[in-house]
């Protein structure tokens, strides 16, 4: 049974509409003209206890939106939100005890106190006694190997520091579905690295449920088997980042570096031309036929060095985006 | 119950903490209490050399008001200002969230997580005050008397602290428009006098719009040991009221809560 469902989740804003300047300031001052932003639109998946899932998209696409909707943060303005067998937007006391939301750009740490006092005061918050809330903060501490830092004032920290005893915080009362916003985000690449390494240990070691939302693609490709593709509100694929590959890229790209030149036509015969300069060559093959055609390359031609590519999964994405909804209207 | 005591207890322990981490504050903060009670101090001074009548009340039965008010203000630079005041901070920069998100009645956070230590001593001269008072205007305190008198403090704190956090609630609307308590806090310095002193227009506005007699002059008939069964069952009516509508409209509040963006 899921442990997190949307059904149609849907959350439109009103916003104001201001034009710039003193006009438009004392236009918006007299009549102040409203425009309905939809943040998220009927946006629908389900996933399994124990699932690590990756939400991706640009900025403004609707994943913190969404993640705020299904922590109970904002109520929906249409469809349904289950997690962990709650209706998040009724804030009850058990659903609260069995989620987190972890957001890389707040801190919920004392900023003049050593991060032991926070964690202490969210252990009574969460009705833990001290003995357990010791016990616990011990085994998080060493998974993430913090020691002396816990007792110095958090202002006095680094950021990945400060980023990880944010995670002990967040993660004291052990819930059972973690969503994480931007969790990575300003840390350097050694940083990064240990607060992924140390969420897929917890994930399982607690067969704990994650969604989280990374600028960083290293962290979605690390971490998340599936991935959740939104943009402009609408969700565009559910699915592995490999078949997201295959739908955004159907064919691969293949470097080939000859013995002796080979005429275009010759080429052709393999894959689509993408360059012939002498000697170097690069192909675009249709991912079915790629080990076919590799195998005749390499039997046919003198061969001297081959490399078969993925177009980077980013500029992929970034392409989707920039092409705009006629190009992702295609994918779904 | 257990939880919210311990809870509690963890709030007060690190605002403690928190404010003895910067020792010269803490300092400034002595120093600023020093001048309230000089200026409260000032204020009797002059009760004393005015030599006129106030409102029908004796200049000790006036100074039990002025005591607690000096009590109430004290109180609300212990709790309620500290609290209160950081609610549009935190709507603005979506800390709110870290709130709403525990397993504990957001209310309950946002009025205790934090006290000053700076208005603890307001709080005691208040009581010294008023007991002083009580006792120069001839008070004998029976145990009926003091109960009624711990009533109606109780009851003149929560009306306050309901109405303050109701005016701080609007801030969910109003993020950065609007910080409204300033406006109730100097309206309330009205209850500095006993509210016969005013005239009958403001008097009538003082009980029944702004509940300005509930909070000073009502529970200081009782201390006076003058306390009638109207008022106290009007007073405490009143307390429950003003509560159960703030809590009401803080829940109507977060119907609306946006949560601000990333």
């Amino acid at each position: 049974m899921a442990i997190v469902r949307a059904d149609n989740l849907s959350k439109a804003f009103r916003v104001a509409d201001k034009q710039p300047g003193l006009g438009g300031t004392l236009r918006h001052f007299v009549q102040r003209r409203w425009r309905t932003v939809d943040a998220v639109r009927e946006v629908s998946f389900a996933i399994e206890p124990g699932e690590r899932v990756g939400f991706l998209g640009p900025n403004g696409a609707g994943k913190t939106t969404t993640l705020k909707m299904l922590s109970g943060l904002i109520h929906p303005s249409g469809g349904r939100a289950e997690v962990a067998g709650f209706e998040p937007r009724r804030r009850q006391r058990r659903f609260l005890e069995a989620i987190t939301l972890v957001m890389g750009q707040k801190q919920q740490l004392l900023w003049d106190l050593p991060p032991l006092d926070s964690l202490l005061l969210n252990a009574a918050v969460y009705g833990l006694d001290d003995g357990e809330a010791r016990r616990r903060i011990a085994e998080l501490a060493e998974m993430l190997e913090l020691g002396p830092e816990l007792t110095r004032p958090v202002r006095k920290l680094s950021l990945g520091e400060r980023m990880k005893a944010e995670l002990m915080a967040a993660l004291l009362h052990r819930p059972q579905v973690l969503f994480l916003d931007e969790p990575t985000l300003g840390l350097d690449i050694n940083a990064q690295v240990r607060v992924r390494e140390f969420l897929e240990a917890y994930n399982r070691r607690h067969g704990a449920t994650l969604l989280l939302t990374s600028h960083y693609m290293a962290d979605i490709t690390a971490l998340c088997p599936r991935v959740l593709l939104i943009h402009q509100g609408r969700l565009f694929h559910d699915g592995s980042l490999e078949e997201l590959a295959s739908r955004l890229a159907p064919c691969r790209e293949v470097r080939l570096e000859l013995r002796d030149p080979v005429p275009a036509e010759t080429l052709a015969a393999f894959g689509e031309v993408q360059q012939l300069q002498g000697r170097q060559v690069r192909l675009l093959i249709p991912r079915g036929q790629l080990t076919g055609q590799v195998a005749r390359l390499l039997a046919e031609l003198a061969v001297e060095d081959l490399e078969v590519r993925d177009p980077p999964i980013e500029d992929l994405i970034g392409q989707v985006f920039r092409e705009g909804e006629v190009r992702a209207g295609a994918m779904t | 119950m257990g939880r919210y005591l311990k809870t509690l207890r963890r709030f007060w322990g690190t605002a403690l903490a928190s404010q003895t981490e910067y020792q010269a504050n803490l300092l400034f903060d002595l120093l600023a209490m020093g001048g309230n009670l000089a200026g409260s101090l000032f204020m009797i001074g002059l009760f004393f050399q005015g030599g006129r009548g106030l409102g029908g009340w004796t200049w000790p039965e006036a100074l039990v008001v002025l005591g607690i008010y000096t009590l109430l203000d004290g109180v609300s630079s212990t709790l309620l200002r500290p609290n209160l005041s950081r609610i549009v901070t935190q709507v603005q920069e979506g800390t709110l969230d870290f709130v709403l998100l525990k397993p504990i009645d957001s209310q309950f956070w946002l009025s205790t997580r934090t006290f000053a230590l700076g208005g603890l001593p307001e709080i005691g001269a208040g009581l010294l005050l008023m007991a002083w008072a009580a006792r120069a205007a001839g008070a004998r305190p029976s145990l009926a008397v003091v109960a009624a008198a711990v009533v109606l403090l109780g009851t003149s704190l929560t009306i306050l602290y309901s109405l303050w956090f109701v005016l701080a609630t609007t801030s969910i609307w109003f993020v950065k428009t609007w910080n409204a308590t300033e406006v109730l806090r100097a309206t309330l310095t009205a209850g500095r006098y006993p509210v016969t002193a005013y005239p009958q227009t403001l008097r009538v506005l003082f009980t029944v719009v702004i509940p300005v007699a509930f909070l000073t002059t009502v529970p200081a008939e009782a201390v006076l040991g003058r306390p009638s069964w109207p008022w106290l069952l009007g007073g405490a009516g009143m307390a429950v009221l003003f509560f159960a509508l703030s809590r009401a409209f803080w829940q109507l509040a977060l119907r609306f809560h946006t949560s601000a963006s990333s």
